[in-house]
């Protein structure tokens, strides 16, 4: 579903983000991505949403090359790819509900459709209770399932996760996993970047280590760090 | 666009416009200054453009003829001057009726005259109006070498003046409205950034939704268009109610200024200076979404 071929990306003033990154990930697949701070991790992520473009290189999505996608069509590309970040990014002066039923504005949905999928996603997340509270009035957890909730209720084929647990407690960061497991099991390809070492060692899915912005290894049922 | 979207961008609109209420107002006052400013420019420069036509128009070439013109010659000099190019009006002025009107004008001293009826010593003379004052005096010139011409006046110098003056009242009054609306774009841009700069977040989260450009910028349009309303028509109210007010106390205790009352005059001005909100407005909102969305 996701190719990358020999893709360098440079940013402006000389930084090399990624070096020469060939991968494929497939249709249904759990990805974690790792490696230190800067190895490259967000820029690869970036690149398959179109918010930045390869240097070199080519990226293809769903079969369409994202590389030479024309800009007015980038946002029916992200309509299919939900995103979750390490701050959450809600909006603070909509509600829970009003924050997800935003995904669906966005792409044009009727008050009928948003009316029938957001309670069924904020069922989904376990935050059917509480739709009509502002995000400010919620702990770190909840905040973070209410953006899982945004990001799936378009029904997007892809999920890219930036650190979600970044600013988590471990055991909310579980019940978090927990939710991206039950995503996937419906068919939802996940990439995660993340620092949670122990996360990766106990969900045993495929691990792309990044450092110094090339692919150090690609395991099918990895760990956090390589094991000789 | 979809149909379905509209309650959204309204919705929208309203809501950043009351979140931000002071900058909303502060907007609004914005546009209403500067088009008041542009308003009471544009209806100076209506005023000294209606003198100056009115000036235009009273200007006329005096054709005095010589004592021993017959009447055929007369005539055929008649025929000769309504067949120019330019000249709009002719009309002969005899020399009895040249001595009524300065009896009139000379009004409780007419006893001078007396006496002068049966040895009138003025000249026949024709008045010639022509189209535009540009006109006079190429005309004049050409009239001075008829024959039977005495003497060609047409208040030598005032005209060249007058000609200078209008040219000057157009040009400045261009100027100012040029200036004004540039200067009221900006500041439009500048409240309007503000607004999208405290809704960056929301554009970001709108981005990485998949919403397209039009989507994130409607509702920004809108309400700039809605803010340059506002404040244009507040700056409508008080410039059409300060000048009717003015043009009424003028009339009371300066009765010879004659300031331009025709609503038919007026009332596109007025009309103008809404459409120049509306459009500033958009104008402003554009300019200041446009660099968010290419970041």
């Amino acid at each position: 579903m996701i190719h990358f071929y020999n893709v360098t990306k440079i940013y402006p003033g000389g930084i090399k983000a990624l070096t020469d990154v060939t991968l494929h990930i497939q249709k249904g697949e759990f990805v974690f991505l790792v490696g230190p701070s800067g190895a490259g991790k967000s820029t690869l992520t970036k690149l398959i949403y179109r918010e930045e473009l390869p240097t070199r290189g080519q990226v293809l999505f769903n079969g369409k090359n994202v590389t030479r996608m024309r800009p007015r069509e980038v946002p029916y590309l992200r309509r299919k790819i939900g995103m979750v970040f390490q701050d959450f990014r809600l909006l603070p002066q909509k509600t829970v509900f009003e924050n997800v039923a935003f995904a669906m504005e966005v792409t044009g949905a009727s008050g009928r459709e948003i009316k029938k999928s957001v309670p069924r996603v904020l069922d989904m997340v376990g935050l059917a209770s509480k739709a009509g509270v502002f995000p400010g009035h919620l702990s770190g957890g909840e905040q973070q399932r209410v953006s899982i909730a945004r990001a799936i209720v378009n029904n997007p084929v892809l999920i890219i996760a930036d650190e979600p647990t970044g600013n988590l407690d471990p055991e909310t960061s579980w019940e978090l996993m927990k939710l991206f497991l039950d995503i996937n099991r419906r068919g939802t390809t996940i990439i995660m970047a993340t620092h949670a070492q122990d996360i990766v060692d106990a969900m045993k899915k495929r691990v792309i280590e990044l450092a110094g912005g090339r692919v150090v290894r690609d395991e099918k049922e990895g760990t956090y760090r390589y094991e000789a | 666009m979809r149909l379905r979207n509209v309650y959204y961008y309204i919705r929208e609109a309203f809501q950043s416009i009351l979140r931000n209420s002071w900058l909303s107002v502060a907007s609004v006052g914005v546009v209403a200054v500067s088009l008041l400013i542009l308003g009471s420019s544009l209806l100076l420069v209506l005023n000294a453009s209606n003198v100056a036509a009115n000036l235009e128009a009273s200007v006329e070439i005096s054709l005095f003829l010589k004592d021993n013109t017959t009447p055929a010659q007369i005539k055929n000099l008649e025929d000769r001057l309504k067949n120019t190019p330019g000249v709009v009006q002719v009309e002969f002025v005899t020399k009895q009726r040249a001595l009524e009107e300065m009896k009139k004008n000379l009004g409780d001293n007419k006893d001078i005259l007396a006496g002068l009826e049966e040895k009138n010593p003025l000249p026949d003379a024709f008045r010639i109006k022509t189209q535009s004052v540009d006109q006079v005096v190429p005309l004049a010139q050409q009239l001075e070498g008829l024959e039977q011409v005495e003497q060609v006046r047409y208040g030598q110098g005032v005209v060249e003046n007058l000609m200078t003056f209008s040219r000057w009242v157009r040009t400045a009054g261009m100027v100012t409205m040029v200036l004004l609306g540039v200067a009221a774009v900006f500041l439009i841009a500048t409240t309007i950034r503000l607004s999208v700069f405290a809704r960056r977040r929301e554009i970001g989260v709108m981005k990485f939704l998949g919403a397209t450009n039009w989507f994130i910028r409607f509702p920004f349009l809108l309400e700039g268009m809605f803010l340059g309303l506002a404040g244009s028509l507040l700056a409508v109210i008080v410039v059409y109610y300060g000048y009717f007010s003015l043009i009424g106390s003028i009339q009371v205790s300066l009765p010879f200024m004659q300031l331009v009352s025709d609503r038919r005059l007026i009332m596109p001005l007025m009309e103008g200076l809404l459409i120049m909100g509306l459009v500033i407005g958009a104008a402003g909102s554009m300019i200041s979404v446009h660099r968010f969305l290419k970041a």
